[in-house]
């Protein structure tokens, strides 16, 4: 209904006709923080997932996904709000609290495809001569991949949805177009805002997906092509 | 050589897989290690790319203690064969065979060399198979390609742990020839793992029958079969059954010729195989005649169950030496009509099909013939079946 009405249209061209540089700058913000969130996250939690796979000690895997699981279940708000009296406002701690929501899902899929490798593949490799990084680098990262894939592009989506927040403890991005949006009470900037956060995550998960395919194609050229 | 003194594995939790083992392998030979499950054969084959460290003894390599080498670069050096192949399925398979030439840091030029050769050596043209992926082939394809990777370096010691368990009989067969013809021309020291007393008879100049970490008798098979150790080696020896399903009939055609008819998998043994063994072959397949055919596929000869008999008492006399030539043969392609004319003149009971240069494609037995006739008539007469049923 509100989006039909001609008056609520006119206002939305009206909107991203004057305020474009805006529209673009928060855009821009709302890039930076899900990317090096979602980069450190990668950096993380790829290289914890891999060795909790490669030493199975029951206690530091159930340590780790627990802690991981617990930042999962912390309400956004509850941790932005956490970490401000220890990192301040700003873009730092909203960085941080997406970069910790991104470790269980990355974390969970990278464990779960180095562990997907058929031991009878890795036994086949050291028998025939494979050092244990060579193993590490040769067989089960290029198995593993499509797990790890998958678990970055989740973990993508849902940073740039959250990203939009981090407006709340002084981060800007999108969320700041929703959240004065809200506060004068203009629907089309709430619009605005929710809308390129959408674009944006449709985007990363187009690329991402593109880069797996092409990642896909060489490695398992019949599985890509089904 | 390999050479294992006093050789013992125990577990942490105390399980004793290897009592005492001491065993040479010798050089240039296929040997066998056989023996019902749990009895430690896998784990003495292991011991030699020191993919498990014995808790005693030592194990020398043309006299080098391999405890002092590096098993990296000893693995690098042993090829390595795998019951689940082991093929890794994100390489193509010119990449899966040049895996330990790669590691060993060849020549690209060199590597690929290499790879197109061995492609060739199993009869998989390098131009198709090449770039595709191990998931693209089948079975005995696959573990073809898990042979040839473990000779790509030219390694002088094979490790092969049950390679041809997983396949289907027909495939196992040929490839357990193939190794054969192989090894004919290579002369690598194979250690192959296996629980199939058939398999190891077909193919072992030395069988090593290990039970409960022990080696119970090790020695040639024509020597375990007729001079078993004990109660243990007789039960293992006889105890196993036919296993190998033979080749389905073969479809009718209007104008049938010899190659419709024929089996082309009857029993066949090479010529240096002793007499106990052609007799058990003969017993697992259950055939009175064996065709003998050398490693490449040329036709030398029959021997019945009687010529064996008649001399079987010489232990040193082989298949050949026994041997009738074979008078009559039928080039591949001939009309079945003048095939079953040569059989009835000449009362024939079996005949043997021959392709170019005397190489044995298939034996016409007078059982071919009827159940071609068989096929034929069930499927050209509506109710025809239950008379095709009370032939066959």
């Amino acid at each position: 209904m509100l989006l039909l009405s001609s008056e609520f249209l006119q206002d939305f061209v009206d909107l991203i006709r004057e305020r474009y540089p805006d529209l673009l700058r928060a855009t821009g913000q709302h890039l930076i923080l899900s990317a090096v969130a979602l980069a450190l996250g990668v950096l993380v939690a790829v290289p914890i997932g891999m060795l909790l796979a490669h030493h199975p000690v029951k206690w530091a895997r159930s340590g780790v996904f627990g802690v991981a699981n617990i930042f999962q279940t912390i309400p956004s708000l509850a941790l932005l709000a956490l970490l401000i009296p220890l990192f301040g406002i700003g873009t730092t701690p909203a960085i941080l609290a997406l970069f910790l929501y991104s470790l269980m899902p990355i974390l969970r899929n990278t464990y779960t495809g180095f562990r997907s490798v058929d031991p009878a593949i890795l036994e086949s490799a050291r028998g025939m001569g494979y050092g244990a990084a060579q193993r590490l680098m040769r067989i089960q990262f290029p198995l593993a991949f499509p797990y790890i894939m998958s678990g970055i592009r989740v973990t993508t989506v849902y940073i740039i949805s959250w990203a939009t927040l981090a407006t709340l403890i002084g981060a800007g991005g999108l969320g700041q177009l929703i959240v004065s949006g809200i506060g004068v009470n203009k629907e089309e900037l709430v619009v605005a805002g929710a809308a390129a956060a959408i674009i944006l995550a449709l985007l990363a998960d187009g690329l991402l997906g593109g880069i797996e395919r092409r990642v896909a194609r060489r490695a398992h050229p019949k599985a890509a092509s089904k | 050589m390999i050479v294992f003194t006093g050789v013992k594995k125990q577990y942490d939790d105390g399980f004793q897989a290897l009592r005492n083992i001491d065993l040479e392998i010798k050089e240039g030979e296929i040997t066998v290690l056989i023996g019902p499950s749990g009895c430690g054969k896998t784990t003495t084959m292991k011991l030699i790319n020191r993919l498990i460290q014995p808790t005693g003894g030592t194990i020398r390599i043309q006299g080098r203690d391999i405890a002092s080498l590096n098993p990296v670069e000893l693995r690098r050096q042993i090829g390595y064969v795998i019951q689940n192949i082991g093929l890794f399925p994100h390489m193509t398979i010119a990449k899966n065979v040049g895996v330990v030439p790669r590691l060993l840091k060849w020549e690209k030029a060199r590597v690929e060399r290499r790879v197109d050769e061995l492609l060739n050596l199993v009869g998989l043209n390098p131009d198709i198979y090449r770039n595709r992926y191990p998931s693209e082939l089948s079975g005995g394809q696959q573990q073809r390609i898990g042979v040839i990777r473990a000779l790509a370096a030219d390694p002088d010691i094979i490790l092969m742990d049950e390679p041809f368990s997983a396949l289907d009989p027909i495939s196992r067969e040929q490839l357990q020839d193939e190794l054969i013809r192989l090894q004919q021309e290579l002369r690598k020291t194979i250690v192959f793992v296996t629980h199939d007393m058939d398999e190891a008879l077909k193919i072992a100049d030395t069988i090593v029958l290990m039970k409960d970490g022990e080696i119970v008798q090790a020695d040639r098979p024509e020597r375990i079969l007729r001079h078993p150790a004990n109660d243990f080696v007789k039960s293992f020896i006889g105890k196993k059954r036919l296993q190998s399903a033979e080749a389905g009939p073969a479809v009718p055609e209007l104008a049938p010729t010899v190659d419709d008819v024929m089996v082309e998998q009857p029993a066949t043994a090479f010529p240096n195989r002793g007499l106990a063994e052609a007799v058990k072959l003969m017993e697992r397949r259950r055939v009175d005649t064996l065709l003998i055919v050398d490693k490449n596929n040329k036709l030398h000869g029959t021997v019945s169950i009687y010529n064996v008999l008649d001399q079987y008492a010489e232990e040193n006399k082989t298949v050949a030496d026994v041997m009738k030539p074979v008078e009559h043969t039928v080039p591949s392609g001939t009309p079945l009509a003048f095939a079953l004319q040569l059989m009835s003149a000449k009362q024939l009971s079996n005949l043997a099909v021959v392709g170019e240069d005397n190489r044995f494609v298939g034996l016409i037995t007078r059982g071919s013939v009827v159940r071609h006739m068989a096929d034929l008539y069930a499927s050209g007469k509506d109710g025809g079946d239950a008379h095709a049923s009370a032939v066959v």
